[in-house]
């Protein structure tokens, strides 16, 4: 009989709709990031690099781009003959067919497949954090603790905790209490939204609970452990970790990766980060520019001036252009004389000449001020925005746009350009 | 599927110098992120070829571990595929490959048991995109026996090439192979299309006669006999034979026409992927008129160069006009102009390395420590 020790069950078809536009046409695991990978490698080089070879891939919301993203998980080495990686969307069935209501409702539907791998354990992750880990590591803690469910946790500083589920734990890392969201918290450890169930708990607990609406992870699954008297552990990490569920943070871990030595490195020979890659020719870097602290993808040209930035590849940069804290990802092309400062533009956009992305003063966003704010301009992919244009902060546009669409080729601080049938 | 590719990628060549010590040409970098042999690879899948033959002596582990699947070039897995041939002993046979018709005699059983009616033949040396398909047309409609396809080059140097005089008719007259004075400046690319039957029957008589080099005792020998005929390339077509070549060739990929036919124009090149990250530029770092591969790490200052894949520049170094192989590490104000950088090296900090009549082949076996 085929038995795998732990598999690993990925949560990836979630919205993330806090990235606006950029996850419009794609699910948030499939986000670019770092100017060549997506989202979703980073859980599933984690996985291989720790040994785990069968991952199912639970997609929902906008799969195309990550089913061909993932394909048979040839870049992982996750192509296997017994194992390797599945991609599980909802399905049909002869009574109650649902979508998936809730983290765990997925997992539940899927008892079958996490059946015939008949494993000791499973770890469940979610397709939206940066980070390295040896999920090995944790099981090694999970079976010294003997434990039923490990929840890997990271401190965070006390006056953040607020912003998530906290465990509050003994001495010997036994979680006692669990706090959602707390206004005091008693504790710094913040779940991670990561899992190692031991199997046989977790089939009971996802079975007894199958009637839950919207059954969750955090909502209901663990505290219904926890209330059965199950032995829950919080296993402490201390590595980097990184939430790029907005706009901002997802800035913000992308701005880190241009530091000197920085925190979250991808140059390391031992945990390296794989990724769907073609063969790509190398940049081309042209007289009479600069590129300063700032990584940059194959095949992308250079003609004019990135600092600070993350460049995508098969870029184009133009003559004149000034890039600075921007994020540009794949097949983009931006025209001469532009200035791009402190942008996000996603793939396959053009902009043409003489334009200005980041002018003038801040102004709160006119429609959804909690998701476009920090000052952030954001593309979303395959927009075009002609020349000439001068675009504010706190602004987005999607859709393809000619002068006629703009007055006084202007866009103000604060606006949202969405081009009919696109959405925000 | 009407052809088979045979890539003749044996040799070692004394005027590469110590470039070839540690590998094949055709294993040799080239244009920051590809091998020599990428682009032959690259044109037999992109005419649809599926399955394809390397033949290799010299260095062959260095071909071996580039050539690890044949899915980087999309060949056939279960119908068709790559196979990298080397010398073996066999129960009639003990030697090395004698010559290019020998490698071929050798893995005869590879052509006799393929069905597909036409061979490609091509070295693993040279730099050109080419539909096969197109010579096979050409050969089909001249009736030939052999196809050759040659350029016109403009070049004072001829003394490295094959050259060919043809009839208005194309059919190639003379032949001459690396001649002192060149009648012609027409050169053999040392691509040649032939039918599968036709080269069996010309490999096996050439080897009961104990003639063992394809272009010698077959294409020289066989030129009044047989119809031979010549197809004539006008895209850009280099082979690497020498330092200068090899450097020249590189060079040629600043150029922003040449960069444009072989990056950005289709088909594509491909060559074997590697998982490394983007290449990162820290602050100071001034690049120009450069091409930098992925994997690179850039603090100094790099002027009309190449940067191979993993090459690390340190502060305040000077790189002009050279080209930095794979996986060089280069310490902190390190001078290096009109160089060649020999790939997996340590250019220790401070050093001065300066190709002053022509180019510098540099090759440091200095430890260094991996973090």
């Amino acid at each position: 009989m085929i038995k795998k020790e732990m598999i690993a069950m990925l949560l990836a078809g979630g919205q993330g709709s806090r990235l606006g536009v950029l996850t419009t046409r794609m699910a948030k695991p499939a986000v670019p990031f770092g100017g060549k990978y997506r989202i979703i490698d980073f859980p599933l080089s984690n996985c291989i690099n720790s040994g785990i070879d069968t991952v199912g891939v639970l997609t929902q919301y906008q799969p195309l781009r990550l089913n061909t993203h993932i394909g048979i998980g040839i870049p992982w080495d996750l192509d296997k003959n017994i194992g390797g990686v599945t991609v599980l969307p909802p399905f049909e069935r002869n009574v109650n067919s649902e979508w998936y209501t809730g983290t765990a409702n997925a997992i539940y539907q899927n008892i079958e497949y996490m059946e015939s791998y008949n494993p000791d354990y499973v770890l469940i992750l979610s397709g939206d954090h940066i980070y390295k880990m040896d999920y090995e590591v944790m099981l090694d803690f999970h079976r010294q603790c003997e434990a039923d469910v490990t929840i890997a946790a990271m401190p965070v500083p006390l006056e953040e905790a607020k912003r998530f589920g906290i465990v509050i734990t003994d001495e010997n890392k036994k979680i006692i209490d669990f706090e959602e969201k707390p206004e005091k918290p008693r504790s710094n450890l913040a779940s991670m939204g990561i899992y190692i169930f031991t199997w046989k708990s977790l089939k009971e607990a996802l079975i007894a609970n199958a009637e839950q609406s919207n059954l969750d992870f955090g909502k209901h699954v663990i505290p219904y452990c926890h209330e059965k008297g199950e032995r829950l552990f919080a296993y402490e990490y201390n590595g980097y970790w990184k939430d790029v569920g907005t706009l901002h943070s997802y800035w913000e871990a992308n701005m880190e990766l241009v530091d000197i030595i920085p925190e979250f490195n991808l140059y390391e020979e031992y945990w390296r980060i794989f990724t769907k890659s073609e063969t790509l020719p190398p940049q081309f870097i042209d007289g009479d520019t600069a590129v300063e602290k700032s990584i940059v993808g194959e095949g992308t040209s250079i003609y004019g001036k990135v600092y600070n930035s993350v460049i995508g590849r098969g870029v184009i940069i133009g003559k004149n252009t000034v890039v600075r804290d921007s994020i540009i990802m794949n097949d983009t092309s931006i025209g001469d004389n532009c200035t791009v400062e402190k942008a996000i533009i996603a793939e396959n956009v053009s902009i043409g000449s003489n334009v200005f992305l980041g002018a003038g003063e801040e102004v709160e966003n006119e429609s959804k001020p909690d998701i476009y704010n920090y000052g952030l301009v954001t593309v979303a992919e395959r927009s075009v925005i002609p020349d000439n244009i001068s675009i504010g902060k706190n602004t987005v546009l999607s859709g393809v746009f000619q002068s006629a669409d703009f007055e006084n080729n202007t866009v103000p601080s604060g606006k949202s350009l969405i081009k009919a049938g696109e959405t925000a | 599927m009407r052809a088979i590719g045979i890539i003749l990628a044996g040799g070692n060549n004394h005027r590469m110098k110590e470039l070839t010590r540690k590998r094949a040409i055709a294993a040799m970098p080239v244009a920051g992120s590809y091998r020599s042999i990428d682009f032959v690879l690259s044109n037999m899948a992109n005419s649809r070829i599926q399955k394809v033959a390397v033949l290799t002596q010299y260095n062959a582990r260095s071909l071996n571990e580039h050539l690890s699947s044949s899915k980087w070039w999309d060949f056939g897995r279960k119908q068709g595929g790559l196979y990298v041939f080397t010398p073996v002993m066999t129960a009639d046979n003990n030697f090395w490959y004698r010559g290019t018709a020998d490698s071929i005699y050798q893995n005869l059983t590879f052509l006799k048991n393929s069905h597909e009616p036409y061979v490609i033949m091509a070295s693993g040396d040279g730099i050109y995109k080419l539909d096969y398909n197109k010579v096979i047309e050409y050969h089909i409609a001249k009736k030939a026996d052999i196809t050759v396809v040659c350029k016109d080059v403009d070049d004072e140097n001829m003394e490295r090439f094959g050259i060919l005089k043809m009839n208005e008719d194309r059919q190639i007259e003379d032949f001459e192979e690396k001649p002192v004075i060149a009648k012609t400046n027409t050169v053999s690319c040392g691509i040649y299309v032939i039918r599968r039957r036709q080269l069996i029957e010309l490999i096996e008589k050439s080897a009961e006669e104990e003639r063992y080099d394809f272009v010698r005792d077959i294409l020289i020998r066989y030129r009044g006999l047989k119809r031979i005929y010549g197809y004539k390339m006008d895209n850009y077509w280099n082979n690497i034979s020498t330092v200068e070549d090899y450097f020249r060739t590189n060079m040629d990929f600043l150029k922003e026409e040449v960069r444009d036919y072989f990056f950005h124009q289709y088909p594509n090149i491909y060559s074997k992927v590697e998982d490394l990250p983007p290449a990162k530029y820290n602050v100071g770092t001034h690049i120009s008129n450069s091409l930098i591969s992925s994997g690179c790490i850039l603090n100094g200052t790099v002027e009309d160069s190449i940067l191979f894949k993993k090459v690390f520049v340190g502060n305040n170094c000077y790189i002009k006009n050279s080209i930095i192989l794979n996986d060089v590490y280069i310490g902190d104000n390190a001078h290096i102009e009109n160089c060649i950088v020999e790939s997996r090296g340590t250019i220790r900090a401070n050093s001065f390395y300066k190709g002053e009549d022509g180019v510098q082949i540099v090759i440091s076996e200095g430890d260094r420590y991996v973090m």
